[in-house]
């Protein structure tokens, strides 16, 4: 028997091996790209006048976004008051009271399906019932657009984390005799606190650069916000409709914003991946 | 007191009651206060997780509600039709529709094999130390948010794209259809490029795990025999794994069919259908986010509900389908996921 030639072998492996090594170097020069262009950019806009004062026209130089970060900001947390604690809750359903049973299966597959639900539809489906009967836009309906988007992300977080939590434990603690709420709340809230804590900064990440449900429900503002109950200026529209003018200093300006938005969520997404990486 | 000797997270609360009985007996003096504490957080937790169907519900049922002017004029035509037109409140969803599908098909035809590549080389290729932080690096690609892609689309790739990218193409596949037209950087295949990139996170996190779970025994064998590295990739981890990565395609496909920030900066936002992939176009969401809050007349506000609850239904179709198939997967490969 002759062998065959085993050169072609090792070519079409040398060859696959490269193409891979290069698809990598692709993902990580656009990532570098990106990340080089915005702090270009960005840098340059920043200054202690962007972060305290209000927009200014459009070419007038100067001005700031004091009020978009405010804005932001204010929904975000806003949205963390309102979406946290249910998704949490939620989870601690689907963990710890509905194991095996059938409305629990149906939840924890409708919290999959709502994370994946593009979040523009969030934010109409905000508008039609937030902003439409009162007709006028507002900030609690940005956060209430942003809260439906953490809701999912916190739910399946805590489910996760609680269910990786040992049941002898969970099994110790209802032998002595705790409550199962206490159980719930001093025990596993406490054995799982890495994953929550990560999972909650994982979602405020998520939401702290969405645009798209912001659109319909808080709008934009140039005016400092004084109440939530009206158009609420915020990063993330601004940089959209700046980005989209034809003056100059308004797309500096969206850079500048670019910057800001982007420092944020990637330092969150770092520290939550720490975070969750020391749990292990 | 070998109870305060575990671990203090988890133990300290159990030693806690362990360690003082007597609170346990004065809890059970007030047990009808304990009850209720116990119905009410479990009552608590029902409420939110009801919450979460009540919202799903509540979603579908408002989008119908507040298109059903549109749905009531146009019926099933408005799938079909091309015209958008505000002046003659004529409207219809097909240049949305084949935009989005158009886009997204890009954005899976360039981000699948990509990540496939990479998954191999996070997972067989690369040495543990160079594999991690580069895997940390492709999962920040899904960290940047949406409108920081668009406007790197608008500032940065669209003008590459027509002064480099797009003369090349023209250059050497210049006579077919897909390639015609001035290149302005804009358009559907601008948008699929960027779509890729935000999806490439998403499928390379999927296929990797699912590559990660093939039994090192089976790739063993075939290093045994003499395979090489691409033999045993092809033949018995993409085999063994292939119906995880169609998981991960789906997943990608939810995601890229619904995006809507850095498409709008990039596609050009114009109703078109047309057989370039230089020309402009718009996809369902891009037309939500251009043109909502100018809508002034009740038709027109309708016809894009209307355009929101295709995009709802279609994302809420292939969700379902992803979660069922990736299940029916972990179900298969012996793993709970």
């Amino acid at each position: 028997m002759r062998r065959r030639p085993s050169w072609p072998r090792k070519l079409s492996d040398v060859i696959v091996k490269v193409l891979a090594a290069l698809s990598a170097l692709f993902g990580l020069v656009f990532l570098a790209w990106i990340l080089y262009v915005v702090l270009r950019h960005g840098a340059s806009a920043l200054s202690w006048k962007f972060l305290t004062t209000l927009p200014s026209p459009p070419g007038v130089g100067g001005g700031g976004l004091a009020n978009a970060i405010i804005g932001t900001a204010a929904m975000t947390l806003l949205a963390c008051v309102m979406g946290v604690p249910v998704g949490l809750m939620a989870g601690v359903y689907l963990a710890e009271f509905g194991r095996g049973n059938r409305f629990a299966t149906l939840v924890r597959f409708l919290v999959n399906v709502m994370m994946g639900i593009p979040s523009i539809i969030v934010g109409l489906f905000v508008y039609t019932i937030m902003v439409r009967p009162v007709g006028h836009f507002s900030g609690w309906a940005g956060a209430v657009s942003l809260a439906l988007l953490i809701m999912p992300v916190v739910a399946r977080t805590t489910e996760d984390m609680l269910t990786l939590v040992p049941n002898s434990l969970r099994e110790s603690a209802l032998a002595l005799g705790v409550p199962h709420w206490r159980s719930t709340v001093q025990i596993m809230f406490r054995a799982a606190k890495a994953g929550l804590l990560t999972g909650v900064l994982l979602a405020v990440a998520r939401v702290s650069g969405e645009t798209a449900p912001l659109l319909f429900t808080a709008l934009d503002s140039p005016y400092w916000p004084h109440s939530l109950n009206g158009p609420t200026g915020n990063l993330t529209v601004t940089i959209f409709n700046y980005a989209m003018s034809p003056y100059p200093n308004w797309q500096q300006a969206a850079w500048g914003a670019s910057f800001l938005i982007t420092a944020g969520v990637l330092a969150l997404t770092i520290v939550s991946r720490a975070l969750a990486r020391e749990k292990k | 007191m070998e109870v305060t000797t575990a671990g203090r997270s988890r133990g300290a609360a159990i030693a806690e009651v362990v360690a003082f009985p007597g609170r346990m007996m004065r809890r059970r003096s007030h047990t009808r206060a304990q009850a209720l504490a116990e119905t009410t957080f479990h009552g608590t937790a029902l409420t939110c997780a009801v919450l979460v169907l009540v919202s799903m519900t509540a979603i579908f049922v408002e989008l119908v509600r507040n298109s059903r002017l549109s749905l009531a004029k146009f019926g099933w035509g408005f799938l079909t039709s091309a015209a958008w037109n505000p002046v003659t409140s004529d409207f219809g969803a097909a240049s949305s529709i084949f935009g989005t599908l158009v886009s997204t098909a890009i954005a899976l035809l360039i981000a699948v094999p990509l990540s496939l590549a990479i998954a191999l080389f996070l997972v067989e290729m690369a040495h543990p130390r160079i594999a991690r932080p580069v895997g940390s690096a492709i999962e920040l690609l899904a960290a940047i948010p949406s409108i920081i892609y668009g406007m790197w689309g608008l500032f940065v790739l669209a003008p590459y794209m027509a002064d480099h990218v797009q003369p090349l193409l023209q250059k050497f596949f210049g006579k077919l259809p897909l390639f015609a037209g001035p290149p302005m950087g804009i358009g559907m295949l601008s948008a699929g490029l960027v779509l890729a990139l935000m999806v490439l996170p998403f499928i390379t996190a999927v296929v990797r795990d699912i590559f990660a779970l093939v039994p090192s025994v089976m790739k063993e064998a075939g290093y045994g025999m003499g395979a090489t590295t691409w033999e045993v990739t092809r033949k018995v981890t993409l085999r063994h794994g292939m119906r995880g990565v169609l998981g991960g395609v789906f997943l990608g496909l939810g995601r890229a069919i619904g995006e809507t920030m850095a498409v709008t900066f990039v596609i050009g936002n114009d109703h078109r259908i047309a057989a370039s992939l230089f020309a402009s176009g718009n996809t369902i969401s891009s037309t939500l986010a251009n043109e909502f809050t100018e809508a002034s007349q009740p038709l027109y506000l309708s016809a894009l509900v209307e355009l929101g609850l295709i995009l709802f239904v279609i994302t809420f179709l292939i969700q379902i389908a992803a979660q069922l198939w990736l299940k029916h997967i972990s179900h298969r490969l012996g793993t709970d996921k």
